[in-house]
């Protein structure tokens, strides 16, 4: 099997690299992929769309319809880890839990009863680990600034490199730390499964729902010009402003989105303990 | 000789992408165990990437953001194409990259319902199992 594939593949890679005599030399301006449509995007993007930078103009607004399946897509994806995974674990036994200010381990041997106030107490199982001091805090100073840092990667996706997927990951980056640093019990106390769907399916919602609301003021589905009738904004930036919108909507998606499949992945569905 | 020098230098993107493209087939080919196999689509994934990116590229030109746009000042003046690199397959290749991540989060989950159900991940017992149960 083993010779088979590598005969195979030196026969694709060779005819592969046979073909790159056709291509055009790197770097080349004058290549056909630079013709056509991309001098249109370059010279008239930022006259159109009012967005300096360009892949995003082109993502969220010339492109808008199919960065909304791409949403889609990811929504797609994280229902289906839920769907494949997630199985709800029955408690048959007691559970012994600590008392995290002061040592004391308590036992509790009926499977029903819960705790009062379970925030001062931490489950105690085959996968518990000790207090890691130095951990725990450098990422509790962290991960707000993460979050900020990706709430200014998806707001300045028109002036800079950066958009709604770029931001969303970095923010579903910052939660899954947030799981790794601590436990997963106490990443999804902060942030509950419930919570998480919910934004998956508000992201791909904000961004449907922009789009019927441009056809509903009388433009076609995601025609952003249509936006100054409810928008208090200069037609001159309205497109961007409509973009900025989109691009908050895809942002949710994706962070939720990550953080489902990592949950998911990492605790076999069970939810009960992680990484 | 000297001319295929010269085609592996003008070109020699798209042969190290292609290299890569065929270590990433012969992974998915050839390894056991699924996790090799997924790993490989991933460099494969990861090279057709690079691949289109290094297409969008000209010579002396600077990433797709207009400078001076956000004054306002670049709308008077005239943006030349030559002086920005294509954005288009940078955004063709955002959404290949979302499509990647959200294959491999669905792929590891089967994975893990593989294991779950037959114990194993290597391909070769897979298929004796299946063909017991």
């Amino acid at each position: 099997m083993k010779q088979l594939g590598l005969i195979i593949v030196i026969i694709c890679g060779g005819l592969l690299l046979y073909a790159t005599q056709d291509f055009p030399a790197w770097g080349d301006p004058t290549a056909p992929v630079h013709t056509h449509l991309s001098p249109h995007f370059i010279t008239e993007g930022l006259h159109e769309t009012g967005a300096p930078n360009l892949v995003t103009a082109v993502l969220a607004d010339y492109r808008g319809y199919d960065t909304m399946f791409e949403t889609v897509v990811v929504f797609c994806a994280g229902i289906a880890c839920i769907l494949l995974l997630r199985t709800f674990v029955q408690r048959t036994r007691g559970r012994e839990y600590r008392h995290t200010p002061t040592g004391v381990v308590l036992h509790i041997q009926d499977p029903d009863k819960d705790l009062n106030n379970p925030r001062e107490f931490e489950l105690i199982d085959n996968m518990w680990v000790p207090h890691d001091l130095i951990i725990k805090t450098v990422s509790r100073m962290l991960i707000p600034f993460i979050q900020i840092f990706a709430l200014y990667v998806v707001a300045h996706g028109d002036f800079s490199p950066g958009g709604g997927f770029q931001g969303g990951v970095i923010f579903g980056a910052s939660l899954i730390l947030l799981a790794l640093s601590f436990d997963l019990r106490s990443s999804l106390r902060r942030i509950s499964e419930k919570m998480l769907g919910i934004l998956s399916a508000l992201g791909v919602i904000i961004y449907s729902g922009i789009g019927i609301a441009c056809m509903l003021l009388g433009g076609n589905f995601l025609d952003y010009g249509r936006l100054t009738a409810i928008l208090p904004v200069d037609p001159d930036h309205i497109r961007a402003m409509g973009m900025l919108g989109v691009e908050i909507g895809v942002g949710f998606a994706v962070m939720a989105v990550m953080v489902i499949i990592y949950t998911n992945i990492a605790s076999q569905g069970r939810h009960q303990q992680g990484l | 000789m000297p001319d295929l020098l010269t085609e592996i230098v003008n070109k020699y993107n798209y042969w190290l992408y292609i290299i890569l493209m065929m270590i990433g087939l012969y992974a998915m080919i050839a390894k056991n165990n699924l996790i090799k196999k997924l790993v490989g689509m991933n460099i494969f994934q990861t090279a057709i990437i690079l691949f289109f990116i290094s297409m969008g590229y000209k010579d002396n030109a600077t990433i797709p953001i207009i400078m001076g746009g956000h004054g306002g000042e670049a709308a008077h003046k005239t943006i030349e194409a030559s002086q920005y690199i294509n954005p288009l397959p940078h955004v063709l290749m955002l959404t290949a990259i979302v499509v990647s991540v959200a294959t491999l989060g669905v792929a590891l989950a089967l994975i893990i319902l593989i294991y779950q159900r037959y114990q194993t991940l290597e391909e070769d017992e897979l298929r004796m199992r299946v063909k017991q149960k």
